[in-house]
């Protein structure tokens, strides 16, 4: 079993594999479930995800807090003016990881990607550059299992929870994976999608969580659009051949020593940050009708 | 290794609007269902840290109580658990608690009805993952995501040979073990996480050795 990074990209280089196989024969090593049932397992996961975006681009989706919804349509009709300044694929991207946050603030269907609060950026990403990689069903699915692997790795070195590290736990962890996962889709190197991780990561570092009257809405929606740019981004400077001067490995552990010392106010208590702000008590009295001074 | 599969890391599929506090509340909801087995009347549950601070925003309050109706973290009867829980005649009752435990996210569980009382505390550690620590004052250390078997037992030489043996027989194979008691010569459970689910005949054999009060189990 790998522990971490390094062991996942050494062991996908010296067996000759991509980061995705080496994911699905642990897998079927650890559970002893054939392959078929592991990939079919994930295709399950990718239907989902399918379903969520789609309802997230089309259907008229509000928050029962009202605080959410619509915001990854508007992006799609700005879009469709062809106009854009960061590239329609990029946002196309933006407005997908968009979509799957707004539906699950209104308490539909996702996937957690690690988490639910996170779960826009990997399938983000995935449909926002459906267009220009064309990839057939089975390579999503390996950038599914790659994303996957270095979440895997993430989850057990570090954190993947906003409560116990902050959002950096949460969306850094999802930019990270998303970033690693389309170098591969993309035709990188398991060297370079390493590379792609530490430099989303490090970019998220920090990154506290601080969800406004304590739902998964403000700012969570907003930072998976931020998640799947940054993922983005680093894909395209490993692809570039840009490497990180602090090795993934390292990066993870930061970011978990990171959330170990930020204070409990910025940890999913809605104590801190946004959700601490004049609008946000106001909005979090609004919603649950009671009073400011509480 | 806290998570072994990939699916922890892309999973569950759940409905939103958080895994940590939505699907996690769920599954411990869950697991304390299944290990009362039975139909509660009352639920009790006692919300620490995070869970706390957030559980209405989260919808942790609707989640757990539907882990109890034993909803799956994707049915979408979830949204509508505490009018079902109702209808099932189950009483349930939040308290938000002050006291700082050693992770953020933790629950008590206090499931009744009028034959018996059993008491959980779950863990969701990220992702939708949890893990059981205490049922009934003994301390454990459990995923959720293995079948497992609990048995309660009293505190004597050859009762942990005996189910030991019985789960050989049936070639179960033990992935983890843990034995707690309260005191010497006391009450005491024995956990078991094995590889497939129990069968009920194994159960209704494990209840019948001596010296054993009461056995449940977890289905995968």
């Amino acid at each position: 079993m790998f522990r971490n990074a390094a062991e996942l990209i050494e062991r996908a280089v010296s067996d000759e594999i991509s980061i995705a196989e080496v994911m699905i024969q642990q897998e079927v090593e650890e559970t002893g479930r054939s392959r078929e049932q592991v990939i079919e397992r994930m295709r399950a996961n990718l239907d989902v995800m399918k379903a969520a975006v789609k309802r997230g681009t089309t259907e008229d989706i509000k928050s029962v807090s009202g605080l959410t919804g619509g915001d990854a349509k508007k992006l799609q009709a700005y879009i469709a003016k062809g106009n854009t300044l960061g590239g329609d694929n990029l946002l196309d991207s933006v407005s997908k990881a968009m979509a799957t946050n707004e539906v699950n603030a209104a308490m539909g269907t996702i996937c957690a990607t690690p988490t639910a609060g996170a779960a826009g950026v990997v399938p983000g990403v995935l449909f926002g550059m459906q267009n220009r990689l064309q990839p057939t069903d089975d390579e999503m699915i390996d950038y599914l299992f790659a994303a996957g692997a270095f979440g895997f790795v993430i989850a057990n070195n570090a954190s993947i929870s906003g409560a116990a590290g902050g959002c950096q736990a949460e969306v850094g962890s999802a930019s990270a994976m998303a970033a690693a996962a389309l170098v591969q889709l993309a035709g990188g190197t398991p060297e370079q999608s390493g590379e792609a991780l530490a430099i989303a990561l490090k970019n998220l570092l920090g990154l506290v969580c601080d969800p406004v009257a304590g739902l998964v809405e403000v700012p969570c929606v907003k930072r998976n659009a931020m998640g799947a740019s940054v993922a983005i981004t680093a894909a395209d400077m490993a692809l570039a051949g840009i490497t990180s001067r602090i090795p993934c490995d390292e990066v993870i552990d930061a970011m978990y020593r990171i959330g170990q010392t930020m204070p409990v106010a910025l940890k999913e208590t809605a104590q801190g940050g946004l959700a601490a702000t004049p609008t946000g008590r106001r909005l979090e009295a609004e919603i649950f009708g009671v009073s400011m001074d509480k | 290794m806290k998570y072994r599969t990939v699916f922890d890391i892309i999973g569950p599929i759940m409905i939103g609007p958080s895994s940590s506090h939505t699907a996690g509340a769920a599954r411990i909801g869950r697991v304390a269902r299944t290990l009362f087995n039975g139909n509660p009347t009352e639920a009790n549950i006692y919300l620490y840290g995070s869970f706390a601070q957030t559980y209405k925003g989260h919808g942790t309050d609707v989640a757990v109580v539907g882990g109890i109706l034993d909803f799956d973290t994707h049915d979408p009867r979830i949204q509508q658990s505490e009018m079902l829980a109702k209808k099932a005649g189950i009483a349930v009752s939040f308290h938000e608690e002050d006291a700082i435990t050693d992770h953020p996210n933790t629950m008590r569980i206090v499931l009744e009805n009028e034959q018996k009382s059993m008491e959980l505390v779950g863990i969701s550690i990220g992702g939708g993952k949890i893990e059981i620590i205490e049922m009934n004052g003994f301390k454990l250390r459990l995923s959720g995501n293995h079948p497992a078997i609990f048995v309660v037992h009293h505190d004597r030489y050859g009762v942990i040979a005996a189910v030991s043996n019985l789960l050989a027989k049936y070639e179960m194979n033990i992935g983890h073990m843990e034995v707690s008691r309260r005191e010497k010569g006391e009450e005491a459970l024995m956990v078991m996480e094995v590889d497939q689910n129990v069968e009920q005949k194994l159960l209704d054999e494990l209840s019948s050795l001596p010296n054993i009060k009461l056995v449940s189990n977890i289905h995968e």
